[in-house]
């Protein structure tokens, strides 16, 4: 019961810096841009807010700050991708290992110091529940992630945004001969995504573990992406698989309080293997990745 | 005379060393069906794109209305008032009919669903405005395609070959349209370069030959043979007519193969049935989407039938159920596909390694390496007997251009001398005189005691190349007419479906 | 009128070779010069740092040598990746293919401590091998049977081999006599690889890797095999047209690129290693992915390539202590590098085109 009570209440902040780099990734994909680099992103983003944070600027503009880095970075890729057709794939480990090297490279004089978080805001009521009142006090990244989440499913799905965005990343050369910019919107979605990576490495530098260590992203913008797959391209399902995942990443932890002799390094690799896991049984619906994939994702746009 | 809603003076586009385009002059006056006509290759589409705003000229000028306007993309055409409805469709599968019409016109969804449905019923465009354009037929499309252009109420529609992808019957209904928009003022380009289409439904012609203009005419005072002549610069060459020859062994049989798609926007085939014997060529009509992929995917091998699979499927006698093309090919099948680059040649590749490709067989692989010399000795001789124009065997595929690519493949596969040839598309974008050779060599094969079997969307290339006809509609196949015994609307009316042609 | 132009990529009709060969220094100086901007930003002597990296790795025999022995692993797992990355099947996870070979190659000496004969390090290679073989078929599996994607199952697995060495060197296989140190214990005589040169650690795995360098050539260049796999990377229609088994190119490609990093992990255990520890997992597996690109993805561009990258570490290293750069600085060069010289590559395929439209304006129609 100690253990339930112990995920429900960390899973949502757990969650969030998946759920965030995920969200910004859907989006660039949504256009047809395949972006790798995003546990880079991530890293780059989270060294910088960390810094910013512990340098005394405070939480907002070191989100603010860690975002920034971050898209710079994607606008190396879409510079190369976009602008010059490079190969998706390969640039997006170029800047993801660029992203990993700069964040070492900064971080390194803060390498092991710490910052104050922030504190929670419980929802009056729902928070004093038992097992599941732990649900109600998070954090207000939390809350606005939750809101940010509705709003992405708002656009994306009820809007004109939304539509062109599909469109776009359906059928390039169609909506260039419509007269859409498609270079501008895919450059815009995969700046979107960047800095979404660099908030969701902020959020886990100086919220969740207001630490710097390097390394310290250990591939969770790698599981984003992997979650984008498991989501379908759909918000709703995201949303869903980074719960899981904020779960899973907490499981561990769960059971050595209860006591099982379990090794340390299975529970670390839990995510990883519930990742590999998960995209087999995903992947093998091969209708259900045609129905919702992006017929353009990964291929160069040239006329 | 009134001022031409637009002109052109002195285009010129150039590609590398291509004049696509050179020095046109071209005046559409309002309310005119004006026909842009031309073979495969002669600048059509290059002078559409310049005026669409897809591509910007070199030189000379564009005007609108009598003032110099310089077309940088589309949506700035589509300002002026320019609407164009493509060969390969623009519309987004995932979406839904009104979705897409949003994506161009403004308004609420409520609003635009009850627009279409009055053009609908206008200009005799019936479409289900929420239907999801994946699950539409190919005629369907084209009227959301036009649809989507006249909600934003253009001066100018452009129409890239609107009738390639219709049949027979769709094509009286769509020219019916069309008169019904002229008359409302709204000028209209028609490219093709069916010379009868133009004659029943254009008052003027710009006629392009090798990107420049040989002729302005009105074209109900020609006929065909003139129009081509202008068109090509020479008479239409007469294919010799095929001498009946005896028919030989049963080289292909397929019975009662049903293949159900994973694929979402796939067409499923069912119970398809056909033959093909030596010494005969079968002709499978259809409008595009009907399964035809599908159906060329099953016969290539390139999909291959479970073994266990119901109905029969063999060649030469043997079962190729469970095989793969290679297999098939050892068997004395040969394939050329629809699509030439990516899928018949690697564009990236030389002509020597595409070769490779298919006729690895023919002595170019020994202990598991590749033969060089001999790869490249095949290339040669392909390139010399088949009249492919390039600078050699080292040349990469894609630097070849379309109807010499073609001659290149049809070649390669000729000499693996094959006892059955299927052909998916044969002359698809290829200029007439390739096409003509590509027809001529193939009746060639045919009295030689070959077996043939040619998918084409062009009706007449079919009538004037095969003995027997089949056709498919939404994955099924129809029986068999024998070519010499049926008219064009008999098998048009196949390629709507016998339901719908009952109603 | 447009006083402002972008100018416009255009397809060349033939891929320029002169570029292909020139994109790598090109990348190099680009990545090179930014760089040291980037140093010089927090205040390194950046000619200091030129030196330490690019000159002093050859100004004595030893320094040379150890080029020479970062050299051998990234040039064993470079060649194997290359050729998966021709056929469009990215295994990004050859850091745990090479991991699992060096616990597997471990197994021997760990179990049989006492083992020895001339036997040992050759079967320890063979293990090692089939280890990374072992592993990167998890990954071929899920993608053939699966449809699930190359990159992320293979980088997922790296993570989990990761674990999977720490779970050993603390538990099971922790060297009972090495103070809890989390390492296994030193390897016989017999498990070491001959040196190749005296006085150096560099060891035979070198010609190893240049003889798989050279069978790569002919594997790549020459055979039927590796035509198939590389029709599949260039178009997958042509492949499936052909008839070339799409599954069978993941298979090969996997299994290649797994053994080939498997037997450069079991030539790091017992090579300059001598024994299983967690140091041996140091991004090889990552930087050859690097390696791989920059040698244009031929057998004999990653030759050099991988002579490069060798260079950077060890030139890295240098700069740490002489120049006091922090070591991070040899990621960010391999990133900018790999990032220069994708951009730079796009070049061998197109052209830039400055509008025509200006130039034709200034000539007057008469």
């Amino acid at each position: 019961m100690i253990a339930i009570e112990f995920i429900l209440a960390g899973m949502l902040a757990a969650a969030t810096p998946f759920l965030l780099a995920a969200l910004g990734e859907l989006v660039a994909e949504r256009s047809g841009v395949l972006n790798l680099g995003v546990e880079g992103m991530m890293a780059l983003g989270a060294a910088i807010a960390f810094i910013t944070v512990y340098t005394g600027g405070g939480h907002v503009p070191a989100f603010i700050a860690g975002g920034i880095c971050a898209m710079i970075l994607s606008l190396f890729f879409a510079f190369a991708t976009i602008g010059l057709h490079a190969n998706q794939v390969a640039t997006g480990l170029a800047v993801g290992i660029l992203g990993l090297g700069l964040s070492a490279y900064f971080g390194k004089p803060f390498e092991s110091f710490t910052v104050t978080g922030i504190d929670k805001i419980a929802i009056l009521g729902l928070a004093e529940l038992p097992l599941v009142g732990g649900l109600f006090n998070q954090d207000i990244v939390v809350w606005l992630s939750l809101l940010f989440t509705v709003a992405l499913w708002y656009v994306l799905t009820r809007t004109k945004l939304g539509l062109l965005l599909k469109a776009v990343g359906e059928n390039p050369h169609a909506a260039e001969s419509i007269g859409y910019p498609v270079r501008l919107i895919r450059v815009g979605a995969v700046a979107f995504g960047g800095f979404m990576a660099g908030v969701a490495g902020a959020y886990a530098s100086t919220v969740y573990t207001p630490l710097w260590a390097d390394g310290m992203i250990a591939g969770r913008g790698w599981i984003a992406v992997a979650l984008v797959v498991f989501g379908t391209w759909m918000v709703g399902r995201v949303f869903l698989g980074a719960l899981l995942f904020g779960a899973v990443s907490l499981g561990g932890i769960a059971v050595q309080t209860v006591g099982l002799a379990i090794p340390s390094q299975l529970l670390t690799s839990l995510p990883y293997i519930v990742t590999i896991v998960v995209l087999g049984i995903i992947s093998s619906n091969k209708r259900l990745l045609r129905l919702n994939g992006i017929a353009s994702l990964g291929e160069p746009f040239e006329k | 005379m009134s001022e031409p809603l637009l002109s052109l003076r002195g285009v010129t586009k150039i590609y590398g060393q291509v004049h696509a385009n050179s020095g046109v002059d071209l005046d559409v006056e309002p309310g005119a069906i004006h026909a842009i006509l031309g073979e495969n290759g002669a600048g059509k589409s290059t002078l559409m794109k310049l005026i669409y705003g897809v591509e910007t000229p070199d030189e000379g000028d564009i005007y609108w209305r009598g003032e110099r306007f310089e077309v940088t993309s589309p949506a700035a055409a589509r300002k002026l008032g320019v609407g164009m409805v493509f060969q390969h469709f623009s519309l987004f599968e995932t979406l839904t009919v009104v979705e897409n019409v949003s994506l161009l016109v403004p308004g609420s969804k409520r609003e635009l669903i009850s627009r279409i449905k009055q053009l609908g019923t206008k200009f005799g465009l019936e479409v289900d405005p929420l239907a999801h354009v994946h699950a539409l037929s190919v005629g369907e499309r084209q009227r959301v395609e036009i649809i989507r252009c006249l909600l934003a109420d253009p001066k100018l529609l452009i129409l890239d070959e609107p009738t390639s992808v219709l049949p027979p019957q769709s094509v009286e209904l769509l020219f019916d349209t069309l008169r019904r928009l002229a008359a409302t003022g709204v000028s209209i380009l028609f490219i093709s370069h069916k010379l009868e289409e133009i004659r029943s439904i254009c008052t003027h012609a710009t006629i392009l030959r090798c990107g420049k203009v040989t002729g302005n005419v009105t074209p109900k005072d020609f006929d065909a043979n003139q129009l081509a002549t202008m068109m090509i610069g020479r008479d239409m060459p007469d294919l010799a007519p095929a001498k009946e020859v005896e028919k030989g062994p049963l080289l292909l049989d397929v019975a009662h193969v049903s293949l159900p798609t994973d694929d979402p926007f796939g067409v499923s085939l069912e119970d398809v049935s056909l033959e093909v014997r030596g010494g005969e060529i079968l002709g499978i009509a259809g409008v595009s989407g009907n399964g035809q992929s599908e159906l060329a995917a099953v016969i290539s091998g390139e999909t291959m039938l479970p073994r266990a699979a119901d109905g029969r499927l063999s060649m030469m006698g043997s079962d190729v159920r469970g095989i793969g093309p290679a297999a098939r090919r050892k068997l004395g099948f040969a394939f050329v596909p629809e699509d030439r680059l990516g899928q018949g040649a690697v564009p990236q590749l030389s002509l020597t390694k595409n070769s490779i490709l298919t006729a690895h067989s023919k002595g170019m692989v020994t202990r598991g390496m590749i033969h060089g010399s001999r790869a490249t000795e095949f290339t040669r001789t392909c390139i010399a007997n088949n009249d492919v124009r390039t600078s050699g065997a080292s040349a990469e595929a894609g630097s070849l251009s379309g109807g010499n690519l073609q001659k290149f493949i049809i070649g390669r596969e000729l000499m693996l001398e094959p006892k059955l040839l299927f052909l998916n598309q044969p002359t698809w974008g290829v200029d007439i005189g390739a096409a003509i050779a590509i027809r001529k060599r193939l009746i060639e094969l045919r009295n030689a005691g070959c077996a043939i079997l040619v998918i084409s969307e062009e009706l007449e290339e079919l009538f004037e190349l095969s003995d027997h006809m089949q056709v498919l509609h939404d994955g099924r196949l129809s029986g068999r007419f024998k070519t010499s015994e049926t008219e064009p609307k008999d098998i048009g009316r196949a390629m709507i479906g016998a339901e719908e042609a009952a109603q | 009128m447009r006083t402002f132009a972008l100018p416009k990529l255009v397809r060349r009709e033939k891929a320029s070779l002169p570029i292909l060969v020139a994109a790598p220094f090109v990348a190099l100086a680009a990545a090179a010069l930014s760089n040291l901007v980037l140093y010089a930003a927090i205040g390194v002597d950046p000619l200091a740092v030129f030196y330490a990296m690019l000159i002093e790795p050859f100004t004595s025999y030893f320094s040379f040598s150890e080029v020479l022995l970062k050299a051998g692993p990234l040039l064993l797992i470079a060649q194997g990746l290359a050729i998966g990355f021709r056929a469009k099947v990215f295994n990004i996870g050859a850091e745990g293919q090479f991991v699992l070979g060096a616990i597997f190659a471990s197994a021997i000496p760990v179990y049989y401590p006492m083992a020895s004969g001339a036997w040992l390090w050759p079967s320890m290679l063979i293990l090692g091998t089939l280890g990374g073989l072992l592993w990167a078929s998890i990954t071929a599996f899920w993608r053939v049977r699966l449809n699930a994607n190359e990159i992320l199952v293979s980088l997922m697995l790296s993570f989990v081999a990761l674990q999977l060495l720490n779970y050993l060197l603390l538990g099971p296989w922790k060297d009972p006599a090495g103070f809890n140190f989390p390492q296994s214990v030193m390897f016989p005589f017999d498990a070491l690889l001959p040196t190749l040169l005296p006085g150096t650690r560099v060891n035979i795995s070198l010609l190893i890797a240049l003889a798989v360098a050279i069978m790569a050539w002919f594997f790549t260049q020459r055979s039927f095999a590796g035509y198939r796999l590389e029709v599949g990377g260039l178009a997958r229609n042509a492949a499936r047209y052909a008839g070339f088994s799409q599954n069978g190119a993941i298979w090969i490609s996997l299994l290649i690129g797994g053994a080939a990093a498997g037997l450069a992990g079991a030539a790091e255990v017992s090579g300059p290693v001598g024994q299983l520890q967690r140091s041996i997992s140091t991004g090889y597996g990552y930087a050859a992915i690097i390696v791989a690109y920059l040698g244009g993805l031929h057998p004999i561009g990653i030759v050099f390539s991988a002579f490069l990258m060798a260079t950077l570490y060890i030139g890295g290293d240098n700069a740490m202590v002489s120049a006091g750069l922090p070591i991070a600085a040899v990621n960010v060069f391999q990133g900018s590098l790999l990032l220069a010289y994708l951009i730079a590559i796009t070049f061998v395929r197109r052209r830039l085109v400055w509008p025509l439209r200006a130039t034709t304006e200034t000539v007057a129609q008469p």
